[in-house]
């Protein structure tokens, strides 16, 4: 029996309205990867932060070594061995891998002796790195291994994981997963945040199940199935998305050599993307981020326009047209970032909808809004789509992300469109609301319209497309059929692969 | 016309000494935005340093207690801002604003008994021997010592914001103010502390205008200096190297088109007055036109509101 690490005994945290955290209790052995399973919103962040030192809990303490633990900021946190690797990296992408390491120890040592430290430790681990990289120029699974390496130059004993693989390949998983073996056979505990249940299943010793905060069951993953797991996770049984019977009608998006450079200077230029969907279609767009999804989505939604014939919507040269024409024409959009592109985070939900159906829904009469009709457009998608929310008033920010979520995609859902482009439809948000998304997504294309969707979980393209398509550098591959292909060969072209990107 | 009586010498060294305000207020503001912050009262907070330096000279005989007035007046007023700013998270442009006209108001109003006194004299710095050289002597080597200060001033920033970790964390705090916060660094407290030094900076910068380059006091004596700092940091794309050039460059605009007026161009002085403003924008359009460059040198959270809470 390995000796505790890390005892939890009855961390409760309130904030006004809610008890994010309640009465949590569990320990974590040493040199063992115990997963932290829950639903977003379960308080599963608020809990690693309070052991991390970024929030201060209101009740129960922490030992750590048997030893009374309860650092009060995060260098505390570090200098007694706790490291963390957030899911929004903290990293500053204008700076190089080495100043950003800097940044996150106590006492670095001299420049040329970091470096050394950095290329030795990040092989020792299988995540190789160049100490004088910009951030920018780094790929997301590489800006993951600067935080990692960040945290291991400082001999952790308990490492926290954020949900480290909503962004990576299934490749890069891989080398996550064995990094992460390597160092819990040195002794480190990992503490592994995740609502992916297979990966819990195949790396995780012990599990501890947050729903509301509290603690409601303990497990073995290796013992238990994804099903079983999340069924403790949600409380109940979720509902699994249909096959669907994949009948293509006429062409409704046709995007010919769509060429777009990129205004971000870590940004993707576009380089003659082009593709047809069809009527009934889901699209499914794979592909490691920065690789031009935000171009593309920003060329179909209008925000930049190109050549009139780059973009032709049900024959329609919409190309030159900004983004309120294309909504009166059938084209919706609904981008990954959630407050602040697809919603004003400031402005209240019933204006928010407002914002994206003024035109479709008809919610203004010569110049003039109709609230009582705007606000039962907002009231449709809240109860539509299940958006938990106390009222149509509160502001876009206060929501969770997933609810924000659900009512961005719903807003752009109800207004019948004919063509809809979502970017990371599910991206942080929790299995049962995903499900119901990717259930609203195909239920559209069943109706008629056709679907594109952006995103980087690969199970999520697999479980919801009709064909398939990964944009590498900028570049689209020809889209195929989604039944029949595995995982690996789409990984592989994900990844850069040049023969494979070259045969697709 | 007679280009004759442009003495070359003697316009670089009237060129440094228009230059340095100038150059102050935006070493001041480089470490301001490099922190994140946009703080658009350089203006106000110069003006105030200008009637806080004379008047504090005057009623001490001393110009260098004066300065150092002018250091602190300036700081007060960045950190009226940067409580405004940084603790009730308002809006930095409007704020920045506001400091600017409440500046040119204030410094009106302390102002009034001054106007048309003379100041006691800063001493030259002449540095034996070298200063006899002819040409490069009185150029390089027979100044006020503020010019000095001035450049070693540049010189430290470049080198804290480079070689220290301090720097480092000024930069990333201005790069993702998140990100830094997540590190457990202390984001306000950070920028607040470079707030006060961009003001003192600002005061110092309008203190040499009352006390060495005029020197006397009139109302709105800055005259749109303060802009023109602001504008010289975003031309020196965030460098503090690059903001001696930008700010000579102004110097030198206005002291050639103070000279040109005294020669008797057929110009109205109100164009010539014009071209370092002119010339200003023109630079600034050029060295913005390309947009990749110039955005990766910007400080990304800049002008962003930081609220730690979440």
């Amino acid at each position: 029996m390995r000796k505790t690490l890390l005892e939890i005994r009855g961390l409760s945290k309130f904030y006004p309205g809610v008890k994010a955290n309640d009465n949590v209790s569990f320990t974590i052995q040493e040199g063992k990867i115990h997963a932290l399973l829950g639903e977003n919103g379960a308080g599963k962040s608020t809990l690693v932060k309070m052991i991390y030192g970024l929030v201060h809990p209101d009740e129960g303490d922490m030992l750590l070594h048997g030893e009374h633990y309860m650092p009060h900021k995060p260098s505390e946190a570090r200098n007694l061995g706790v490291g963390m690797v957030f899911q929004h990296f903290s990293l500053f992408e204008a700076l190089n891998v080495a100043e950003n390491i800097i940044l996150g120890m106590e006492d670095a040592p001299p420049r040329a002796e970091l470096n050394e430290k950095i290329i030795e430790v990040s092989n020792q681990y299988g995540l190789p790195l160049d100490p004088n990289r910009l951030i920018g120029d780094l790929s997301v699974g590489e800006r993951q291994r600067v935080e990692i390496v960040r945290c291991l130059l400082q001999n952790p004993q308990l490492l926290i994981m954020d949900e480290p693989t909503s962004v990576l390949t299934p490749q890069e998983v891989e080398i996550l997963f064995k990094t992460l073996r390597k160092l819990s056979s040195e002794g480190v505990a990992i503490l592994y945040i995740s609502h992916k249940l297979d990966e819990i299943k195949v790396l995780c010793d012990h599990a501890t199940v947050l729903r509301m905060g509290k603690v409601v069951d303990t497990c073995i993953p290796a013992e238990e199935t994804a099903r079983s797991m999340a069924e403790m996770m949600i409380g109940g049984e979720f509902a699994m998305p249909t096959v669907r019977e994949f009948t293509p009608g006429k062409t409704l998006l046709h995007l010919e050599n769509l060429t777009l450079e990129s205004l971000d200077p870590f940004g993707t230029s576009l380089a003659n993307v082009s593709l047809e969907l069809r009527s009934g279609e889901v699209m499914g767009v794979a592909g490691v981020a920065g690789n031009g999804q935000d171009e593309l989505l920003l060329a179909l939604s209008g925000e930049r326009p190109t050549d009139a014939g780059m973009v032709k919507l049900s024959g329609v040269e919409i190309g030159d047209m900004g983004p309120t024409t294309r909504r009166a024409l059938g084209l919706l959009a609904a981008p990954e970032e959630r407050l602040g592109h697809a919603a004003a985070p400031d402005m209240s939900l019933k204006e928010n909808a407002y914002l994206s159906a003024r035109v479709r829904q008809g919610l203004t009469k010569s110049g003039f809004t109709l609230f009582g009709k705007r606000d039962d457009f907002a009231r449709e998608i809240v109860e539509q789509f299940d958006v938990r929310t106390p009222s149509i008033d509160n502001a876009a920010r206060s929501l969770s992300g997933g609810n924000l979520q659900k009512f961005v995609i719903g807003r752009e859902v109800l207004q019948k469109p004919t063509v809809l482009v979502v970017n990371q439809p599910t991206w942080g948000v929790d299995a049962a609301a995903a499900a119901d998304i990717r259930e609203a997504l195909r239920e559209l294309a069943a109706e008629g319209a056709a679907v594109l969707v952006i995103s980087q979980d690969l199970d999520e393209l697999m479980e919801m497309s009709d064909t398939f398509a990964v944009l590498a550098e900028g570049r689209l591959s020809k889209p195929r059929p989604a039944a029949g292909m595995t995982v690996e060969q789409i990984g592989l072209m994900m990844g850069g692969n040049l023969e494979e990107r070259a045969n697709a | 016309m007679d280009f004759s009586a442009l003495n070359p010498v003697s316009l670089m060294v009237s060129l440094m000494i228009a230059a340095t305000p100038v150059l102050l207020a935006a070493v001041g503001e480089l470490v301001v935005e490099k922190s994140g912050v946009l703080n658009l009262g350089v203006e106000g907070m110069m003006i105030i340093g200008a009637i806080a330096g004379f008047a504090i000279s005057v009623e001490t005989s001393n110009p260098w207690i004066g300065m150092l007035a002018a250091m602190v007046a300036g700081a007060v007023l960045a950190l009226i801002f940067g409580f405004i700013t940084q603790f009730l998270l308002s809006n930095q442009v409007a704020t920045g604003l506001a400091l600017t006209l409440f500046g040119l108001g204030m410094a009106a109003l302390l102002g009034q008994s001054y106007t048309g006194m003379k100041p006691p004299s800063t001493p030259h710095l002449d540095i034996p021997v070298l200063s006899d050289l002819p040409v490069v002597g009185p150029i390089l080597f027979s100044h006020d010592p503020m010019i000095y200060m001035s450049i070693a001033l540049v010189a430290g920033v470049w080198y804290f914001l480079n070689r220290t970790r301090g720097g480092l964390i000024l930069r990333a705090v201005g790069e993702n103010h998140d990100a830094a916060h997540s590190l457990g660094y202390n984001v306000v407290m950070i920028r607040m502390g470079a707030i006060a030094f961009g003001g003192a900076c600002a005061g110092l910068g309008g203190a040499y205008l009352s006390l060495v380059r005029v020197p006397q006091w009139t109302e709105g004596m800055t005259a749109g200096a303060g802009w023109i700092a602001l504008a010289i940091v975003v031309f020196a794309s965030w460098k503090p190297w690059r903001l001696i050039l930008g700010a000579y460059l102004f110097g030198g605009v206005t002291i050639l088109q103070l000279n040109l007026q005294a020669l008797g161009i057929g110009i109205s002085a109100a164009y010539l007055s014009m071209t370092p403003y002119l010339i200003t924008i023109i630079v600034m359009v050029i060295m913005s036109a390309d947009r990749r460059r110039a955005s990766i040198n910007a400080p990304a959270s800049l002008g962003r509101i930081f609220n730690a809470s979440h």
